[in-house]
C-alpha cells in the first residue's frame, strides 16, 4: 500500500536497470536530498553539526570505502584508522604547501594518495588470506601511526607533533579552521558524501563491483571464470583507500582542525569503522550510512538520556555506554547478522504488500 | 667480549621472556579458534576482568558498589575482609567458568554456523560489554596485585654472567616465573588433551564439528569447557601482567601484544603460540635495540606485525598453521 | 537512513530538552573517569568536583551565586572532548579545563573565535603563556617547559651547580604531551653542556623492557620521564628492577602521584617528582571538606581519594578557578558573571599567601599572578620524592624557578607562528 509498484513500468533498458528502480524509492531519495542539501543547513547549530552530523556524514564516506573492500570484496582491513591518517597528513601537507589552490582539490588529491598507500599495503592480500590478512593489516595501522608521530616533515617540525588545519575557503566562504560555520562544514561534508556514495554505488553495480563480488564469494571460482584476482583485489584496496583518505582529510581539516595521529587515528578508529560496516551490513551502500549513524549517534543519545536526562555519575554512563553497545552490537548480530541493511530490505518486503501480506 | 654484543645477548634474553609473556596471552586465543573457529579478541578484556576480579575479591571489595551508591544512596565500599590469595584464584575460576557458561548459553548458541568474521564481531561487542561490567562492578581506580609473585632482578643470573663476561645480565624473576608457569600451563595443557576424555572430545571437536556430533560429543559443553579454559589462560595471563603494571584497563590491551603472535604462529597450533612468541619477542627487541635508536626508537609495536606479515607471505597459513586448502 | 535520523533527533531533542537549565556559575569539567587514562583521571575529577561542592555547601557558591558543576566524561578521547564542549559553550561555561593535551589544542582555536576561556593547568600547549596572542588561553601556574628546567635545575643543585658531561635521558609518552619537553632540554644541553637523549614509549607503554635496558646499558646520571597512565607504574617497576638509583628518576607532575608508585612497592622508595602545590591532608580546608562534603556522603567519586597528589591538584585547579570568578566579580561589580568578565578576571589574577590561607590553604602552593603578557604565571615549581614506608609524597626543596632566558625565546618563537597561521594581530586589550 505504501510502497507501490503497481503501473511502475520500464520502458527501456536504462530505466529497469536504474538506481532505485521503484518510483516511490526514487522520490524518496530526491527528498532526502533537498532536505540535506535545503532545509538540514539553516536550521544546523554547532552543537549538531560538531557533535552529531559532521561525524556521521565523514564516518559515512569512511564506512562505504571499508565496505567496498570488505563487505564487496572480501578482504578484511583493521587498518582504517592509519589509513585515514594517511588522508589527514597527505591534506595537511598539501594544505600547507600550496595555499593557494582549493581545499576541495587537496581533499581528492589526498584521497589519491591514500589509494596509493593502501594498494601498497592490499598487495600482501594476494597471498594472505582471512584473519591472517586481518591481523596483518594491523602492521599497517601501527607501521603509519608511528611513521606519521615520528618523521617530522609530516607536521612540518612542529613542536609538539600535532598537526593544525590553516583557514581555507570555498567560494569565499570559510570552511576550514575555527571560524567556520556550523553550516558551512555540513555543507562540504555533505558535498563529499553525495559524491562518493553516487561514485561508489555506481561502481559496485557495475563490472567493476561484480567482480569484487565474484572474488569475495570464491576467489579461485572467480579466476577459473576469468576474472584477474590482482587487479580485483588491488583496485578494491585502491578505492577503498580513496575514500578512507578522503574521510581522514575531511576529518582531519573540517571536522577537528588540530590532531595527534596516536590519539586520533589509533586502532579503536578502526575497530569503530568496521563496527559501523557490521552492524549497517556488509555489502550495502545504504548500510554504510545506517551504521554510521548508529555508531555516532548512540554514545550521544545515551549520554544525553543517563546524564542529561537521569543526571547520573558520568563514569557511570559510560560504563553502561559500553555495556549497552557491547549489548547491542551482539544481539544485532545474533538477530540480524546481514545488519541493518538486511532490517530494512525485510521491512521494505513488509511494506510492499502491507496491509494485505497475503 | 666487546660491550655491544654482551648487551644484544641481554636484550635477545629478555626478549625470550617478553615472548613468554606474549604467548601466555595468545595461548587462549589459539584454544578458542581450535576448538570453535572463533577468533576471540574478548581475550585480553577476560584478563583484565578476571584480574579484576581475583584482586575484588581478594579485597573483600563490594561488586558494583557504585552502582548500587548511586541507586539508593548508600556509602558502601568492602565488606571488610581479605581473601587469602588461593581460594580467591578459586572463586575466580568459577566466576571465569560461570563467564563461559554465560557466553555459550547467550552469544555463541544463537550464532552456530555464522561466518567467522561475525563471530569475530560479536567477540568484539563481547569485548565492549565485558570492559563495561568489569569497571561497573569493581571500579576504574588502579589496584595493586600482590599474590607473591616474585619481582625484581634475579641476583644469581646477575653474579653468574658478571664473574664470566665482566657485565651483569639482567633478568627479572617476574619474567622467570612467568616462564615457569608458562611451561606448566602448556604441559598441562598438552596432558589434559592427549589423555584425558575431555580432550579427546576437544581434539575431536576440532578437527570436525559434524564428525565430533555424530559420535556423541556435546558440542556446547566442549565449547563451554573450551572458554572456561580460556578463561584460566586469561587469569593467568592477567595475574602476571597485573603483578607487572597494577590491575587496570590497559591490561586489556595486551591482547593485541599478542596478535602478531598468532600471525607467526599460526592460528590453529599451541607450540606455533609459544615459537610464535619467542621469535616476535626477540624480533621485536632485538630491532628496537640495534636500529630503533638511529628512526627514532618506539617501534616494537609496529615491528612485531611486520615481522609477522614478512614470515606469512612465504607462509600464509603462519609457522604451524594447518595447511590452508582451497577446493572450488 | 534520513528518516530514521529524523526520528532519533525528535527522541534526542526531547531528551536534550530536559537538562537542568538554571545555570548560574556554570563550570565545566572535562573529566575522565573511564578508559586507559581513568586511573589518573578519576583524583584529579573528585578533587575538582570536591572544592566547588565545598563552596556550594559552605559559603553558598561564589560571592552568593551558586557553581553549576557540569562534567562531562571525555575517556580521554578527543571527539568526545569535542562534543562536551559543545554541548557546554552554549551554557554559559565560565572555564573549560580539557584535562588532556590533545583536546586543549582542539580547543584553542576554537575558544579565542567562541569566547570561551580555557586553563589549563600545567598542560596543554606551552606557548599559550604569551597572552598577547592566546587572550583566552590561560596556562598558569606552571607548563611544561617550566618544568624540564625546574628538573634540570634540580639536577644541577644535586651536581653542584655543574652538569658538564653528565648524560640526562628522557624517557616520554610518544606523543604530543610526551615531546613537549625535548625541545626545551635540547636547549638547556647546549647552554650547560650535559648529553641530552630521549626515548620513547609508545601508547599505551605496558612493555618497557627494551628501553629499560637501554637506560641500563647506557648508564645516564638522571633520567626524567614524562608518562601518563601505565606508561608510569610500569617505568618505575623496571627502574626498580634495573636498580637504577630512584633518586636520580624525576618525573614530571603527572607522572608523581600515589598511583604511580604504590604498585611497584618498596622499589618506588626514593622516587622523586616535580609538584606544583603540596599534598596530604594537613590543611585546614580539609575540616570543612570534611564536615561539608565528605561526610555529607556529597563526595565525588568513591570519596577514597582524598588527600592524594592528583586529587589536589584538581582541588587546586578549582580554587582558581573560584578565585578567578572572586576577580571577576569584584572587576565587574556583580556576581552573575559572564565568559567574558571571567576571562578578565583570570587575567588579573593575584594569589598571594593571604589568599591561600584565607581559602585554607596555607603553603599550599606559591603566591602568583597573571597578566596579558603572562599567562603562564610564574612557572615556579618544587621537588617531591616518594616514601615507600610511609606510602606518602613529601617536598624536599623550596620553590625552583624556572630559567626563563631559554624558555622565552621558544615561547616567542611559537605563539608566533600560532599568530601567523590564525591570523592574529598580538595585542593586549
Amino acid at each position: 500500500m505504501l510502497y507501490r509498484e503497481a503501473g511502475d513500468y520500464s520502458t527501456s533498458y536504462p530505466e529497469d536497470s536504474q538506481t532505485f528502480p521503484i518510483k516511490f524509492d526514487r522520490y524518496r531519495y530526491y527528498v532526502i536530498l533537498a532536505v540535506a542539501f535545503l532545509v538540514i543547513p539553516f536550521f544546523i547549530n554547532d552543537y549538531w553539526a560538531n557533535a552529531v552530523l559532521v561525524p556521521f556524514l565523514i564516518y559515512s564516506i569512511a564506512a562505504i570505502g571499508l565496505n567496498i573492500l570488505t563487505g564487496y570484496c572480501g578482504q578484511v582491513s583493521l587498518g582504517t584508522g592509519g589509513f585515514m591518517a594517511v588522508g589527514a597528513y597527505a591534506c595537511y601537507k598539501l594544505m600547507t604547501s600550496f595555499p593557494e589552490i582549493s581545499i576541495m582539490i587537496h581533499i581528492l588529491l589526498a584521497g589519491g594518495v591514500t589509494a596509493a598507500v593502501v594498494t601498497l599495503f592490499g598487495l600482501p592480500s594476494l597471498r594472505i588470506k582471512g584473519f591472517y590478512l586481518a591481523v596483518s593489516t594491523l602492521a599497517a595501522q601501527f607501521f603509519l601511526v608511528w611513521m606519521f608521530n615520528k618523521v617530522p616533515w609530516f607536521y612540518n617540525y612542529s613542536m609538539t607533533g600535532m598537526i593544525g588545519s590553516p583557514e581555507r575557503t570555498v567560494l569565499g566562504i570559510v570552511v576550514t579552521g575555527p571560524a567556520t560555520d556550523a553550516w558551512a562544514k555540513y555543507m562540504i561534508c555533505l558535498i563529499f558524501v553525495t559524491l562518493c556514495a553516487v561514485l561508489a554505488r555506481n561502481m559496485t553495480r557495475g563490472s567493476v563491483g561484480r567482480k569484487w563480488m565474484a572474488i569475495r564469494d570464491m576467489d579461485i571460482a572467480a579466476e577459473i571464470i576469468g576474472v584477474n584476482p590482482l587487479m580485483a583485489k588491488l583496485s578494491a584496496f585502491a578505492v577503498s583507500g580513496f575514500f578512507i583518505g578522503i574521510a581522514g582529510a575531511l576529518f582531519f581539516s573540517v571536522y577537528l582542525g588540530a590532531i595527534e595521529v596516536t590519539e586520533a587515528f589509533g586502532i579503536e578508529k578502526s575497530f569503530l569503522v568496521l563496527f559501523m560496516v557490521i552492524i549497517g551490513g556488509l555489502g550495502s551502500i545504504f548500510g554504510s550510512f545506517a551504521g554510521a549513524a548508529f555508531m555516532v549517534l548512540l554514545p550521544v543519545l545515551l549520554k544525553n538520556l543517563l546524564v542529561g536526562g537521569l543526571d547520573w555519575p558520568t563514569d557511570l554512563a559510560q560504563h553502561l555506554y559500553f555495556i549497552i553497545a557491547g549489548g547491542l552490537i551482539i544481539i544485532f548480530l545474533i538477530l540480524e547478522p546481514h545488519g541493518l541493511a538486511q532490517l530494512w530490505r525485510v521491512a521494505k518486503e513488509k511494506l510492499r504488500l502491507w496491509p494485505f501480506p497475503h | 667480549m666487546p660491550d655491544q654484543v654482551l648487551f644484544a645477548a641481554e636484550v635477545m634474553l629478555n626478549g625470550l621472556m617478553a615472548g613468554v609473556l606474549y604467548s601466555l596471552v595468545a595461548l587462549g586465543f589459539v584454544l578458542i579458534f581450535k576448538a570453535s573457529g572463533i577468533f576471540n579478541y574478548a581475550q585480553g578484556v577476560m584478563a583484565l576482568f578476571a584480574a579484576l576480579t581475583l584482586v575484588g575479591i581478594m579485597d573483600g571489595q563490594v561488586p558494583f558498589s557504585h552502582l548500587i551508591n548511586a541507586i539508593f544512596g548508600t556509602n558502601i565500599h568492602h565488606f571488610g575482609w581479605h581473601t587469602p590469595a588461593l581460594l580467591a584464584i578459586i572463586l575466580t575460576i568459577m566466576v571465569m567458568v560461570l563467564f563461559a557458561w554465560l557466553v555459550q548459553r547467550f552469544i555463541f548458541r544463537h550464532l552456530v554456523n555464522q561466518e567467522p568474521i561475525i563471530l569475530f564481531m560479536a567477540t568484539i561487542g563481547l569485548a565492549y560489554f565485558l570492559e563495561g561490567v568489569g569497571d561497573l562492578m569493581w571500579g576504574s581506580d588502579i589496584k595493586k596485585l600482590d599474590v607473591g609473585i616474585p619481582k625484581g632482578m634475579n641476583e644469581t643470573i646477575e653474579s653468574i654472567t658478571h664473574g664470566a663476561f665482566g657485565y651483569g645480565f639482567f633478568i627479572d624473576n617476574l619474567d622467570i616465573f612467568a616462564t615457569f608457569v608458562a611451561v606448566i600451563l602448556v604441559a598441562i595443557l598438552v596432558c589434559f588433551s592427549q589423555y584425558t576424555k575431555q580432550g579427546r572430545a576437544l581434539r575431536a571437536v576440532a578437527d570436525d564439528h559434524q564428525a565430533a556430533l555424530s559420535v556423541g560429543i556435546s558440542l556446547s559443553y566442549i565449547w563451554i569447557l573450551v572458554w572456561s579454559i580460556a578463561g584460566f589462560v586469561a587469569l593467568v595471563a592477567g595475574t602476571i601482567w597485573g603483578a607487572k603494571s597494577g590491575v587496570q584497563f590497559s591490561l586489556s590491551l595486551i591482547a593485541l601484544k599478542a596478535l602478531p603472535v598468532l600471525m607467526l604462529g599460526g592460528f590453529t597450533s599451541i607450540p606455533g603460540a609459544i615459537i610464535g612468541g619467542l621469535i616476535i619477542g626477540v624480533g621485536e627487541k632485538l630491532f628496537e635495540f640495534l636500529v630503533g635508536p638511529w628512526i627514532g626508537g618506539a617501534t616494537e609495536n609496529w615491528f612485531a606485525y611486520v615481522l609477522a606479515l614478512l614470515f606469512l607471505v612465504f607462509r600464509p597459513q603462519g609457522l604451524f598453521g594447518e595447511k590452508i586448502i582451497e577446493r572450488v | 537512513m534520513k528518516l530514521k535520523l529524523k526520528l532519533t533527533s525528535i527522541v534526542l531533542g526531547a531528551v536534550m530538552a530536559t537538562g537542568p537549565a538554571l545555570a548560574d556559575l556554570v563550570l565545566p569539567m572535562l573529566s575522565y573517569r573511564t578508559g586507559a587514562y581513568a586511573v589518573n583521571g578519576i583524583p584529579f575529577a573528585d578533587g575538582y568536583n570536591d572544592y566547588l561542592t565545598l563552596m556550594n555547601e559552605r559559603d553558598g557558591g561564589v560571592g552568593g551565586v551558586k557553581i553549576d558543576i557540569r562534567e562531562c566524561e571525555t575517556g580521554y578521547n578527543t571527539e568526545k572532548g569535542v562534543e562536551c564542549y559543545e554541548s557546554l559553550k552554549g551554557t554559559g561555561a565560565l572555564i573549560f579545563a580539557p584535562l588532556s593535551t590533545g583536546i586543549t589544542y582542539q580547543l584553542i582555536p576554537k575558544a579565542t573565535v567562541d569566547g570561551t576561556n580555557i586553563h589549563s593547568m600545567g598542560y596543554g600547549r606551552t606557548s599559550a603563556k604569551n597572552g598577547k596572542v592566546f587572550r583566552n588561553v590561560f596556562n598558569y601556574p606552571a607548563n611544561y617547559w617550566d618544568g624540564a628546567s625546574i628538573a634540570v635545575k634540580h639536577i644541577m643543585d644535586q651536581e653542584g651547580g655543574d652538569l658538564k658531561g653528565k648524560k640526562i635521558t628522557l624517557l616520554y609518552h610518544n606523543s604530543g604531551y610526551g615531546k613537549e619537553p625535548i625541545r626545551t632540554l635540547q636547549e638547556l644541553a647546549k647552554k650547560h653542556g650535559f648529553e641530552y637523549k630521549g626515548i620513547a614509549v609508545d601508547h599505551p607503554g605496558q612493555e618497557q623492557k627494551s628501553q629499560w635496558l637501554q637506560i641500563r646499558q647506557q648508564r645516564p646520571d638522571y633520567v626524567l620521564m614524562w608518562g601518563w597512565g601505565v606508561m608510569n607504574q610500569v617505568a618505575i617497576q623496571e627502574a626498580a628492577n634495573v636498580r637504577f638509583p630512584m633518586d636520580k628518576f624525576i618525573g614530571i607532575w603527572w607522572s608523581a602521584s600515589e598511583n604511580d608508585t604504590v604498585p611497584a612497592g618498596a622499589g618506588a622508595h626514593g622516587y622523586k617528582g616535580l609538584a606544583l602545590h603540596g599534598s596530604g591532608t594537613d590543611y585546614p580546608l580539609y575540616a570543612d571538606m570534611q564536615k561539608y562534603v565528605v561526610d555529607a556522603g556529597l563526595a565525588a567519586g568513591a570519596g577514597d581519594q582524598v588527600g592524594t597528589v592528583l586529587y589536589s591538584r584538581g582541588m587546586y585547579n578549582a580554587f582558581l578557578s573560584v578565585e578567578a570568578i572572586k576577580t571577576a566579580q569584584k572587576l565587574a561589580g556583580v556576581g552573575d558573571v559572564n565568559a567574558a568578565q571571567v576571562r578578565d578576571g583570570m587575567e588579573a589574577l593575584n594569589i598571594t599567601e593571604e589568599t591561600m590561607a584565607a581559602a585554607g590553604l596555607p603553603g599550599f602552593a606559591p603566591p602568583f599572578s597573571v597578566s596579558c603578557e603572562n599567562h603562564g604565571g610564574p612557572g615556579l615549581g618544587m621537588v617531591s620524592q616518594w616514601d615507600a614506608e610511609a606510602q606518602k609524597w613529601s617536598l624536599i626543596t623550596g620553590l625552583i624557578a624556572s630559567d626563563m632566558d631559554v624558555i622565552q625565546p621558544l615561547i616567542d618563537a611559537d605563539s608566533a607562528a600560532f599568530a601567523a597561521e590564525a591570523g592574529i594581530t598580538p595585542g593586549c586589550g
